[in-house]
């Protein structure tokens, strides 16, 4: 049976190099649902993204995609933007990519809040250089550079993107796969700078080394401890032990966008926009 | 008939790249080339551009690579420690073969090294500075007017041959200030256009006669790939030996291919010369005068001037080696190009150097001395 979104993905490109069992697959399909769901046209949509294994997902999506250098998709992303705004602009990124070397594009990102939809598969961890310790890997977790488990203090991106300025925040899971596309389809819906966070999976470099088992334990475990944001917030500071975490729309405030407020910049200045 | 202006080299640099169709700019700011930022800000807006000042200088740069991509002409200005900053996004421009132009307007270093004052030693850099096998076109001018002329040539030639071109500027020429009259009229070269459409076939890597590409600029309806991990014609990664080695091959030819019409010298005093002076930027208005004096004692010595630092003249320096009894080269530095002069000369002449690296530009008396010890040491 033909689905309705397989026209969104490269057949040719096809099967992916994901290993078996990866939350990635999860994400981008939930990404190109949430386009099919806006009615984003392919030809008008750009996929750009950083390096890594989740990195890898514009090549397998039937747009114009550019899989930029470690770290830098975000300002790529800003210049395409910039350069043509008839395009929607999705940026997939990894949380090694987006919260390490390329943090500092990340928050400015959402500080000049461009028009563009971020999308962070985070799966804790380096996936593609075989499991070191990402600045989302939790505390204790084990990592081939965190042997004895990390004491390195992770970031929660999505409070970092709401304080440097980001005027859609949300994070899913793979698990809450209809949740995920809603999540991302609202970002989409934002004419500014999006950010969502997806949990994925990475059963090869972080399953394994943590003993998370199977990657259905790994959904499960998402199941079980991710916490829909109305409940999460209702419950007492004592009960939001353990694992657990929020996953929902944090935070939806929109601004004007840099590319409207420039386009004040060219009247003010006299010029005539094209 | 335009007016005569006095205006500055950086302000002659953003002035050149809007005739020559720049619509986007990213930047950060450095001295000494920040005036080129600052004069974007003002100027793209008026011509329905955009300027964008980044957080950094990689930050920058992928910002002018994406915005060509989507179709714009687009430049970004710097200076050396923002010039190490950018090298990778300069090989990935290389790889993907993305039309853009970096100006560097070089200043001391190593590092920090004594910020805005004048220096020539990133001239390696321009070559070398990204890793892995990758061609570059570098351009230095010695003048106001020439930097509006140059920076012109950079944008038609990143267009021309989808690569990035580097502007070598230095601090003499970016802050001098000369009465310039603009041209009303400037060639510019426009983005090359698919000649096939998706139902075609069409690659968007496909070399075309000239050995370049016809990138489509996104939003065309192509969905092409772009990426900086070696590609085969669909744009694609392939972990080919043979089309690694094609790839690299070509990205070589395309640029070796326009040979001579890309590199421009210019040389002076040279009919009867028995010594050449060769210098390149800022530097090369001291020789000017140096040879002057030195031709006012009697010295048959002339200046050859590089206005295409990459790809090196070889065929001129080699047939000027055969010609002289002695070439000096001038630059401010250790010692840089004159390794690519002695290369190009193969023991034809002998090459002295005549470096200058202690924050300040020569003055002629200094090249005028080196003149004569040349000429005392090579009868
Ligand atoms: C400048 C640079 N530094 C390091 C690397 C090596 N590298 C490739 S992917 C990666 C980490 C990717 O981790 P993440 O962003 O979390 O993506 P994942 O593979 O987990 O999806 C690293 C360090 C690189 N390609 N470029
Ligand atoms: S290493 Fe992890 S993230 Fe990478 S493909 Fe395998 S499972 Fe997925
Ligand atoms: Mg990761």
């Amino acid at each position: 049976m033909e689905r309705s979104y397989e026209k969104y993905f490269r057949q040719n490109r096809l099967p992916h190099l994901w290993c078996p069992g990866c939350g990635n697959g999860i994400a981008m399909k939930a990404i190109v649902q949430a386009i099919e769901k806006k009615g984003l046209s392919q030809d008008n949509t750009v996929i750009v993204s950083g390096i890594g294994c989740s990195s890898r997902a514009s090549g397998y999506m039937d747009f114009d995609t550019l899989h930029t250098a470690h770290g830098r998709a975000i300002p790529f992303a800003t210049g395409i933007k910039l350069a043509n705004p008839d395009l929607n602009v999705v940026v997939i990124t990894g949380d090694g990519d987006c919260t390490a070397i390329g943090g500092n594009h990340f928050i400015h990102g959402c500080r000049r809040n461009v028009d563009l939809t971020i999308v962070l598969f985070n799966n804790e961890i380096y996936g593609m250089t075989g499991g070191q310790a990402s600045p989302m890997t939790p505390l204790g977790k084990k990592a081939t550079t965190a042997p004895y488990g990390s004491v390195d203090r992770p970031f929660d991106a999505c409070k970092l993107a709401q304080a440097a300025g980001a005027t859609y925040v949300a994070r899913s899971t793979a698990f809450h796969v209809n949740h995920l596309v809603d999540m991302i389809a609202g970002g989409l819906d934002n004419k500014g700078f999006s950010f969502i966070e997806a949990y994925v999976q990475c059963p090869t470099a972080y399953g394994r080394k943590n003993k998370m088992g199977s990657p259905a334990n790994m959904l499960k475990w998402m199941r079980d401890n991710a916490v829909m944001k109305a409940a999460w917030d209702k419950l007492p500071d004592d009960k939001k032990t353990g694992e657990k975490f929020p996953i929902g729309l944090f935070y939806s405030a929109p601004a004007e966008d840099y590319d409207t407020a420039y386009d004040e910049v060219i009247e003010r200045a006299g010029g005539a926009t094209k | 008939m335009a007016k005569a202006r006095l205006m500055q080299g950086n302000e002659a640099c953003a002035e050149g790249a809007i005739a020559a169709g720049v619509n986007f700019f990213a930047g950060y700011p450095i001295t000494p080339s920040t005036e080129i930022a600052e004069t974007m800000a003002k100027l793209l807006p008026k011509h329905g551009g955009k300027f964008v000042q980044m957080e950094d200088e990689i930050g920058s740069m992928g910002a002018i690579l994406g915005a060509a991509l989507a179709g714009a002409k687009s430049m970004d200005a710097t200076s050396g420690p923002g010039f190490s900053l950018k090298q990778e996004l300069i090989g990935y421009a290389a790889c993907a073969e993305i039309p853009c132009v970096l100006v560097n307007v070089q200043r001391v270093g190593p590092s920090t090294g004594q910020p805005t004052a004048p220096s020539q030693a990133d001239v390696m850099q321009a070559r070398w500075g990204t890793h892995g096998d990758h061609p570059i076109i570098a351009l230095a001018p010695w003048s106001v007017r020439e930097t509006y002329d140059v920076t012109v040539m950079a944008v038609n030639y990143a267009e021309r041959f989808r690569t990035p071109v580097i502007l070598l500027m230095d601090e003499v020429v970016g802050h001098l200030r000369e009465k310039v009259v603009l041209p009303e009229h400037v060639d510019v070269y426009p983005r090359r256009k698919p000649k096939k459409t998706r139902a075609e076939g069409y690659q968007p890597y496909t070399p075309d006669d000239d050995l370049v590409p016809n990138v489509a600029d996104f939003g065309q309806g192509y969905h092409i790939h772009v990426t900086g991990l070696i590609h085969d014609e669909t744009g694609f990664p392939v972990g080919s030996p043979k089309i690694t080695e094609d790839s690299i091959a070509r990205l070589h030819e395309k640029i070796a291919r326009a040979g001579d019409e890309i590199i421009h010298t210019e040389s002076s005093f040279m009919d009867d010369a028995e010594y050449a002076v060769l210098a390149y930027g800022g530097t090369a208005r001291t020789a000017y005068e140096a040879v002057r004096a030195a031709r006012a004692k009697g010295i048959k010595v002339g200046l050859v001037r590089l206005i295409t630092i990459w790809p090196f003249a070889d065929k001129v320096v080699a047939a000027l080696a055969k010609k002289m009894k002695g070439i000096l080269v001038a630059e401010m530095n250790y010692g840089q190009l004159v390794g690519e002069v002695r290369r190009a000369a193969a023991g034809a002449c002998p090459v002295e150097l005549c470096g200058k690296y202690n924050m300040q530009a020569f003055v002629p008396a200094e090249i005028e001395s080196a003149i004569d010890a040349l000429v005392a040491a090579h009868q």
